[in-house]
């Protein structure tokens, strides 16, 4: 086993012994939500701490053909949330929640945008599969219903190209903050969300910005994503029970719930961050990726490079296993994911993965693809800063396969100082971050 | 598990000492397949613009195209991958499969984890795409493949070239239009200086079917013209857009202890990257001046180091007078040669950039600028010392590469020989 009597995971590693990064640390001062069940952190993390589950027969689009027809859909009104109309007519769904979550970031952070070093400042922005449902609706307008090979353009919408390359989403949050430095979407499929804000973490930490506009966002509900989940049998059929129906680490478990929604976060050197007198939620201690070089869906059950990613992100945050006080599974509630993660977790962190909390928030609102990770990188956050473990929803009967604390069904009170959460996805990607609530020297 | 285990893909946390050094070129472009190929090509001046064949262009305006025109991926992949990929992944894992034969690379004898991969994409595999949503609208659900999950979304060619070369470190994908094929280089330096020591970065884009091609026409910056003569002519008086190309270039990048343990022949380093993003303020000035003078900067360079510009050439009249000025505050008024290998290939989406960064290599090897084509009416005001027609030999030793992304993506990396 990697993991020693004292919880150390076992490796040389020899980038502890530098210390230029020291004094470029990247903490979160701010977080927007645009998520299942409610518009706005507030009403994420209520849904996440009372357990509800906001998957729901989808209302998107006529699913009556598909194999599942559940999702956990955003009640989201742009006029509501405030977009112009010509953000409203421009802009696919998955870019309006970005910018909504986007001011509910800058505004909690306390930044005004006018103020800032432009020339500092980022955007770091994850999405697995960029403006598809505009792209398909454009599709099916210019090819006549899939009869016509040839698209017309003259039934097709003016700024198609916005849609076809995701960028433009960066583009949006960079405007919206006023960013003139490196400005990028990250595209690593359902670790998305995790790797984006790692990447603006990599950003501070070299010194190109004091400050990155990062998270992630998705509004993946359309036929033809529904649809590769089908082929592959990798959804859930609990149709008649969709509120129930994402249940990780369950014997039942039949399959993952497509979600959708954004979280976006405003990420600062410390150091800048504490000058200007910010509520610091906590920091990101430490973040790897790693590829399993196996199969673009499948997971080799040993869950080794998960392993490794964990390892390697404790490593860097210079922690134990022992110091681990909570982790945010991945539980994607399919029958490999859980065993897999459930085994990278006993080999990352030996006997101590039996004693730290495990829950998974796609139980509650979905698998909502590159922006899954951001979402519950926010969970962390609130569970750090309240003290709470939101649980796993719909942990009824364990798989014998699965014998960690899942925190089923009730949120637990309890003091986090760190948390962990994992992202595994298509084309073999397997992250780990680690978060601290307080900043260590 | 005893194997070293890299921090590649982890916050950096080393001195950035460590150099990016080129050992591999893969060339998949209009130009040719290979590099030597291509490089061949390009310093006879070849234009390889022609009228689209990939699809009937005759219901779109847009007619002319930069294609790979004899690129067979069964000659290089298995039939089950041909069938599982999209044309923009074939090429990819062709262009991996070249780069690493190119770099003498031997395989890994660890467990893959202080190897990375990172690609740039400006789109997915659109035409695969296509296909299996006129299955889903005109068939029916049943009807749709089951590798539409993973053939077309942004990460695949990461997820892939993993998979077939046993890379176990980080993978990365950036999106940033055009700017992503320089980006997704400058991200494997990151990865190198976090402790991988071998990185296969690069990006090779193709979408050409007409799903995609509607939304290219939509972007409003492509050449009307239909002689491939003139259909894209940057900095050119008479410019008029344009044309999409496919194609690109992956490289294999390795640290520096690792060639020199190696003795192996490098062709260069990346010794500088930086991007920046431009202001929608239309009074600010756009950010392509400073990504290069910081690249410049970042490589450890002034100005004067530098020996040649390969230019975004993004041939509209504002962007091309925009980048002419930024090269002529940054090196004086014909101040450097500059020039766009290009305008032979058309643009190539994310794959132009990293196909730029492999032309500029080639050229510092062969210590020989290769030409820009077509450009005739060049206007004095833009003070552009543009090498036409004819390469021109030159005592390189530093090159910058310059690429835009549309939305105000800009990026600059300083490609320098290792000594």
């Amino acid at each position: 086993m990697p993991v020693g009597k004292l919880g150390r995971y076992r490796s040389t590693d020899w980038s502890l012994m530098s210390t230029w990064t020291a004094s470029r640390r990247a903490v979160i001062t701010g977080i927007g939500s645009v998520a299942p069940g409610g518009i706005g952190t507030k009403a994420f993390w209520d849904l996440l701490a009372n357990g509800r589950t906001a998957t729901r027969n989808i209302t998107q689009f006529d699913a009556r053909q598909y194999r599942s027809r559940i999702a956990a859909e955003c009640d989201f009104d742009p006029v509501a949330e405030g977009l112009s109309p010509r953000e409203i007519r421009r802009l696919d769904r998955a870019a309006q929640f970005a910018l909504v979550a986007g001011k509910e970031a800058i505004e909690d952070a306390g930044i005004e945008v006018d103020a800032l070093d432009s020339h500092r400042t980022a955007v770091a922005l994850g999405s697995a599969v960029g403006c598809t449902t505009s792209l398909e609706r454009e599709y099916v307008i210019g090819s006549d219903l899939g009869r016509e090979w040839h698209v017309d353009p003259r039934y097709t919408i003016p700024h198609l190209y916005e849609h076809f390359a995701p960028s433009s989403m960066a583009a949006e949050l960079a405007s919206l903050i006023g960013a003139e430095g490196p400005v990028n979407v990250v595209s690593t499929g359902c670790t998305s969300g995790l790797d984006s804000v790692g990447h603006a973490a990599e950003l501070i930490a070299e010194g190109s910005a004091d400050l990155v506009l990062t998270g992630a966002t998705e509004a993946p509900l359309s036929p033809i994503t529904t649809v590769c989940f089908d082929v592959i049998r990798a959804s859930s059929r609990r149709n008649d029970d969709p509120e129930h129906s994402c249940r990780p680490f369950d014997k039942t478990r039949d399959g993952l719930v497509l979600g959708e929604g954004s979280a976006i976060l405003v990420l600062e050197d410390e150091a800048r961050a504490r000058a200007r007198g910010a509520h610091v939620y906590g920091e990101i201690a430490g973040y790897a990726s790693r590829c399993n070089a196996y199969h673009m869906t499948g997971l080799h059950p040993d869950g080794r490079e998960m392993a490794e990613a964990i390892g390697s992100a404790l490593n860097q945050a210079r922690m134990n296993a022992t110091e681990v006080d909570y982790i945010n599974a991945h539980g994607s509630g399919t029958k490999q994911n859980d065993r897999h993660e459930t085994a990278a977790f006993k080999r990352s962190l030996g006997e101590h993965a039996y004693r730290i909390p495990v829950s998974g928030f796609k139980s509650m609102v979905g698998h909502s693809l590159g922006a899954i990770g951001s979402l519950e990188i926010v969970g962390c956050l609130l569970a750090l800063e309240q003290g709470v473990i939101p649980p796993t929803a719909n942990l009824h009967e364990p798989d014998p396969e699965c014998d960690l604390d899942y925190v089923p069904l009730v949120a637990r009170e309890q003091r986090v100082a760190s948390a962990l959460t994992v992202g595994s996805g298509f084309g073999g990607f397997q992250t780990a971050m680690l978060l601290r609530r307080t900043v260590r020297p | 598990m005893t194997a070293e285990v890299a921090r590649a893909g982890s916050i950096a946390r080393t001195p950035p000492t460590t150099r990016a050094v080129v050992t591999g070129i893969g060339i998949l472009a209009p130009t040719g397949l290979g590099a030597e190929e291509h490089w061949a090509a390009t310093l006879r001046g070849e234009c390889a613009i022609r009228p689209l064949t990939r699809f009937d262009p005759s219901r779109y305006w847009a007619r002319l195209a930069g294609e790979v025109r004899v690129f067979d991926p069964s000659a290089y992949l298995s039939g089950k991958l041909v069938t599982q990929t999209d044309r923009m992944t074939q090429m990819t894992l062709a262009a991996t499969d070249w780069a690493f034969a190119d770099s003498g690379a031997p395989p890994d004898n660890g467990d893959g984890y202080s190897r990375t991969v990172v690609t740039g994409a400006t789109a997915g595999g659109y035409e695969f795409g296509q296909r299996e949503l006129e299955k889903l609208w005109h068939q029916g659900p049943d009807f749709v493949s089951t590798y539409q999950s993973f053939a077309w979304f942004y990460a695949v060619n990461t997820g892939q070239i993993s998979i077939r070369h046993g890379i176990r470190g980080s993978g990365a994908v950036v999106v940033s239009e055009q700017a992503g094929g320089l980006d997704a280089i400058g991200q494997a330096r990151r990865q190198l200086r976090s402790g991988a020591r071998l990185t296969v970065s690069g990006a090779i884009d193709s979408s050409l079917c007409p799903w995609a091609w509607v939304a290219h026409q939509a972007c409003g910056t492509l050449s009307t013209r239909t002689d491939p003569a003139t259909a894209y002519l940057p900095f050119d008086r008479e410019v008029n857009g344009h044309v999409v190309g496919e194609g690109g270039a992956m490289l294999i990048l390795e640290d520096d202890d690792s060639v020199r343990t190696r003795r192996t022949e490098a062709y260069g380093e990346i010794a500088g990257y930086a991007a920046t993003f431009d202001s929608r303020d239309p009074a600010r000035e756009p950010g392509l001046r400073r990504a290069a003078e910081l690249a410049i900067d970042d490589a450890g360079l002034g100005p004067a180091d530098i020996d040649v510009v390969f230019a975004d050439a993004a041939g509209t009249a504002t962007a091309d007078s925009a980048e002419a000025a930024a090269l002529a505050t940054i090196f004086g008024r014909h101040g450097i040669p500059v020039t766009a290998p290009k305008t032979m290939t058309g643009r190539l989406y994310a794959g132009g950039g990293s196909l730029d960064v492999a032309t500029a290599l080639l050229a510092i090897r062969d210590q020989v600028i290769p030409p820009t084509v077509n450009v005739r009416d060049l206007p004095q005001e833009y003070g552009l010392d543009l090498v036409r027609d004819e390469p021109r030999a030159a005592r390189l030793r530093a090159a910058l590469v310059l690429a835009r992304g549309r939305g105000g993506f800009n990026s600059a990396i300083v490609v320098t020989e290792f000594a």
